[in-house]
């Protein structure tokens, strides 16, 4: 009944607007095409010139209304050590850009209201010119340069890998649909070795039992790191692409199923810092950013707020699958005195979950005939060789 | 041949055709009616480059509005993912899930079909054909004085080719699991598996001949809009002569041709990967509970055959749109374009520039991050041709004369879209930015702006500039400036939150934004997005009334040249015939933009030079 009414009501507005189409038409034909163009390019030259105002208005005014919530101001700025390199860029290229905006279209809509066509007005026969010409090509060029050199700068340093001899943490992240499986290498400090092949249930990463290296690894299920040191996270995806997204930390890398990437970055603050920058105090005592100080739930008004239940989040930004929107875990940077204790308490995969079930490859294997390592990988022969050869 | 002289009015552009002209002898044959004999060859089959137009624009439409609505619909869920939608299942049916409470929401899975094909529909069957195909098929042979395509056969074939690709489409909504729902990019593994998504099942497949069928229609096209440039303009129209819109034309088509093929390498690797178990795109998966044999492809390799396509198709789009708008705006300022010769190099560099930019799509995707410093250098040398092409537009509006009308208006917008929206471009086109930006909404907010919007300004400066000589009469100029105003107003409304989403780093293509802390508190905001983007969408539906409706009671045309513009289009009758011209084939004497030379308002392009005028200096 709605729909029918609200159908009507379109329909109505659509035939009075017609309607009134109809009858301007008519009365432009009874007053004389050529006054009537007239009357039209002076209103609509004024229409042109409050839409320019309006609309740099618009711009500006929602840009400081949102700016807390946006990037680089407010108390949303980078958490990591490369993050302000790239908020710097993307202020200067704001800053040029803003310019170009302005100017641009201030004279477009200018120029069309200035040179409306008026009783005895004639347009000016200007074809050409070569030396305004080639000002406004160089001045392009030269701008972009500036940001170009600015921008690689900045774009070589961050994708860096690490170098041989660097102090850093490895973990991996790899995308599944839909979620994410994260693993620490351990005490060794190294990933073992994984062959897609081998993934089952109790195995979710393929983790190869042969490789010494994986006896330590543990599953997290969330993202916890020392501040102000070097992590590599080893990206990988068990089916489909995802990308491993951390928003505060300017960290974005594809997931690509058979060719682990990798993204370099160093945690500058951490979860408890940034909870603090959050509910700062402005000079009368008031909470500087209130929207922070709301409760989570609306319902519960005494509830925790927003700021102290505030998380670093890991997302999927690449489209994955109908569960795409939901792949989050939280990411935590603690102390690198908490980070010792949070490691100690971590139990390996292998300890926790596999050894001694069925899925154990040495307790069944001690059951048919020998235990040896070694021929547990020869065993594997061909797939054991590949998954070597593709996991770096 | 005598018809000219049967005529009351003696019309002085035919009594320059008759003087200076070139007799073809086309009319000598009669072989002009067996084209345009009965209802069937007329308007259906018909290989008369004006109706193809006509059958472009309205198919185009017709998809407009089909993509339109799917927008709204996956606008509904993002703004208002609380409300019932249920008073949608009588159209959508199982894709609307009732829960126990009685609210109907949109199916995740559907609503990613709903975004890939809105995105597929608005990318190749509105901007590709409804754009290109529309103004190259009407404009070209009008515009360099020919009678017809170069062949009108497969001009009527690549119109029946795109018939069928939508057809095809069409049914894949209809599938019982779904259209393809992987992204209009459609990136394997996710496009390849059917286990992956439900609509890379049979939605996938129909997907992939439903555009190979477009891809054989855009260059059939394009091969005839080429050889029609090159071997079929009049006397007298050298290249340098020709009017920017046809420079356009001439140049997106080479681009489409050199182009999409690539697109089918990809299509055809792809369908090789989903039936006969190759690995070109797949390796080392696991999925649905079992690893896959593939091992050794590649997704990345996909990525870079999709772009390959894929950029060069966002100019497919943008330089016709540039190309009409350059006419449009010198003809209603009463001014030469400013630039000629600087527009024509731009439209140069920029198709070479956008075979060589394709990997700034791919930053993040794990290619080698230093091959990404020349995708970043020649991005951005880009954006110096655009910046010429846009000081030319505003140039060409300072000193003018300016009439205002719907035409003139939505290439002024057309002009303002493009800032915005290019401008954008350079942030993205930075690849240490775009560790930020990409896939963000952000990204979202730049293209629309820039080849979604603005196309589509282009596209309307070009309806309401020729509907006249398509239909021999006017649209409604109320209507159409309230549609020009509701449009612009509505389009900023709806994409320009969108780079503040993007800007606080929310991604693109999620269902729901509530799963995050960080993207979540947005809520108004998305809100007011969808709310602008229904009454935007409703003042299309403005246009469409405005459109029908003139066809048939527009106000009529009485003036050959209502606009006093110099190129031959308007030297045809009113009533478009075959071969276009009744006699002769106009001979050209100058370029195309004499407007207020020696203070005449214009010259045509088939006026002699005069002994005592002064020198063109273009």
């Amino acid at each position: 009944m709605t729909a029918l009414f609200v159908l009507l009501c379109v329909i109505l507005i659509g035939i009075v607007v017609v309607q009134i189409g109809k009858v301007t038409e008519l009365a432009g034909k009874i007053r004389g095409e050529e006054e009537a163009q007239e009357r039209s390019n002076r209103t609509q030259a004024g229409y042109s010139l409050l839409f320019m105002a309006a609309f740099l208005i618009a711009c500006t005014v929602s840009a400081v209304y949102y700016k807390d919530s946006m990037l680089w101001y407010g108390p949303n700025e980078s958490a990591s050590a490369h993050g302000g390199s790239i908020d710097y860029i993307f202020n200067i290229t704001l800053f040029f850009t803003g310019i170009v905006f302005f100017i641009t279209q201030i004279l477009l809509f200018y120029f069309a209201y200035k040179y409306r066509a008026r009783r005895g007005t004639k347009a000016e026969y200007i074809s050409h010119n070569n030396r305004l010409e080639v000002i406004w090509t160089a001045i392009p060029a030269v701008v972009m340069t500036f940001l170009v050199v600015g921008g690689l700068d900045a774009w070589n340093d961050v994708m860096a890998d690490v170098g041989e001899d660097e102090d850093y943490i490895e973990i991996e992240a790899t995308g599944y649909q839909f979620a994410w499986h994260l693993r620490y290498p351990g005490p060794d400090g190294k990933l073992g070795t994984r062959d897609y092949k081998m993934i089952s249930a109790t195995n979710p990463l393929g983790q190869v039992w042969s490789d010494e290296k994986n006896m330590d690894d543990f599953h997290p299920s969330e993202i916890v790191l020392p501040v102000n040191k070097k992590v590599r996270v080893r990206i990988t995806s068990r089916d489909v692409l995802h990308n491993f997204y951390l928003p505060h930390f300017r960290v974005k890398m594809d997931a690509v199923p058979g060719m682990p990437t990798y993204f370099v970055f160093t945690p500058t603050t951490t979860t408890e810092e940034y909870r603090t920058k959050l509910s700062v105090l402005n000079d009368e005592g008031q909470p500087k950013y209130p929207e922070w100080y709301e409760p989570i739930d609306p319902e519960d008004p005494e509830g925790p707020t927003k700021f102290e239940d505030f998380n670093y989040e890991l997302a999927c930004a690449e489209l994955c699958g109908k569960g795409h929107y939901a792949m989050r875990r939280t990411v935590r940077i603690v102390s690198e005195a908490e980070y010792k204790n949070w490691l100690s308490e971590q139990q390996s995969y292998y300890e926790s979950t596999i050894k001694g079930t069925e899925d154990d490859p040495f307790a069944t294997e001690a059951a048919e005939e020998e235990p040896a390592l070694t021929d547990a990988s020869s065993l594997e022969g061909e797939e054991a060789a590949e998954s070597e050869g593709s996991a770096e | 041949m005598a018809n000219v002289a049967d005529k009351p009015v003696v019309h002085e552009e035919d009594l320059l055709i008759e003087e200076y002209g070139y007799d073809d002898h086309f009319h000598d044959h009669h072989h002009g009616d067996k084209f345009q004999s009965n209802f069937i060859t007329t308007y259906i089959f018909s290989q008369d480059h004006k109706m193809i137009a006509k059958q472009f624009l309205i198919t185009g439409m017709f998809w407009a509005i089909v993509g339109g609505l799917m927008s709204l619909v996956f606008r509904l869920q993002l703004g208002f993912p609380e409300e019932n939608m249920a008073w949608l299942k009588p159209v959508l049916g199982k894709w609307i899930t009732v829960n126990d409470a009685g609210i109907g929401s949109l199916a995740p899975e559907f609503y990613y079909a709903l975004v890939t094909m809105h995105g597929t529909i608005l990318v190749f069957f509105v901007l590709t054909a409804g754009l290109s195909g529309t103004f190259s098929n009407l404009l070209i042979p009008l515009q360099i004085g020919a009678r017809d395509m170069a062949s009108p056969f497969m001009n009527m074939l690549s119109y029946w080719f795109f018939f069928l690709a939508g057809v095809v489409m069409f049914f894949s909504l209809f599938l019982n699991t779904g259209p393809f729902a992987g992204g209009w990019t459609a990136y394997p593994p996710l496009s390849a598996l059917p286990q992956a998504s439900s609509g890379s099942g049979a939605g996938m497949t129909l997907w992939i001949v439903s555009l190979v069928f477009f891809v054989v229609s855009v260059l059939l096209g394009g091969i005839n809009y080429i050889t029609t440039v090159l071997n079929m303009r009049t006397k007298g129209m050298s290249m340098w002569r020709m009017p920017l819109t046809i420079w356009a034309f001439f140049i997106t088509a080479v681009i489409g041709l050199l182009s999409f093929p690539v697109l089918v390498s990809a299509f055809l690797l792809v369908t090789f990967d989903r039936s006969l178990g190759t690995s070109f795109f797949l390796s080392e998966i696991f999925i649905g509970g079992q690893a896959l044999d593939h091992v050794g492809g590649s997704p990345i390799l996909y990525q870079h055959l999709f772009w390959f396509l894929g950029h060069p198709e966002v100019y497919i789009i943008i330089l016709p749109a540039m190309g009409i708008v350059s006419e449009v705006l010198s003809v209603h300022s009463r001014k030469p374009i400013f630039g000629y010769k600087a527009m024509v190099y731009s439209i140069l560099a920029i198709a070479f520039l956008s075979f060589i930019v394709w990997a700034h799509h791919m930053f993040m995707s794990g290619v080698n991050p230093f091959i990404s410093n020349f995708f970043v250098i020649f991005t951005l040398i880009i954006a110096v041709p655009s910046a010429v092409k846009v000081f030319n537009w505003i140039a060409t509006l300072y000193g003018g004369n300016i009439r205002f009308n719907s035409a003139s208006l939505f290439g002024i917008g057309f002009v303002s879209m493009f800032i915005s929206g290019g401008l954008t471009g350079i942030f993205l086109g930075n690849s240490a930015i775009d560790i930020q930006l990409h896939d963000t909404y952000f990204v979202v907010a730049h293209f629309h702006i820039v080849m979604g919007v603005a196309a589509f300004f282009g596209m309307y400066a070009g309806i309401y500039n020729w509907f006249p000589k398509m239909y021999g009469r006017f649209m409604n100029e109320t209507l159409g400036k309230l549609h020009f105003w509701g449009t612009i107003v509505g389009a900023y409304a709806v994409f320009w939150p969108m780079h503040y989403l993007g800007m606080a780093g929310v991604p693109r293509r999620y269902y729901r934004f509530d799963s995050f802390a960080a993207f979540g508190s947005f809520d108004l905001m998305n809100q007011f997005i969808t709310i602008a983007a229904i009454i935007t969408f409703g003042f299309q539906l403005l246009f469409v009334v405005n459109f029908f409706y003139s066809i048939w009671k527009g106000k009529k045309m009485t003036d050959r040249n209502p606009w006093k513009a110099s190129t031959l289009e308007w030297t045809t009758p009113i009533e478009g015939i075959h071969g276009n011209w009744p006699g002769k084939i106009p001979t050209v004497q100058r370029w195309a933009y004499d407007y207020g030379k020696d203070g005449k308002d214009f010259i045509p392009q088939i006026e002699p030079v005069g002994a005592d005028e002064s020198k063109g200096d273009h």
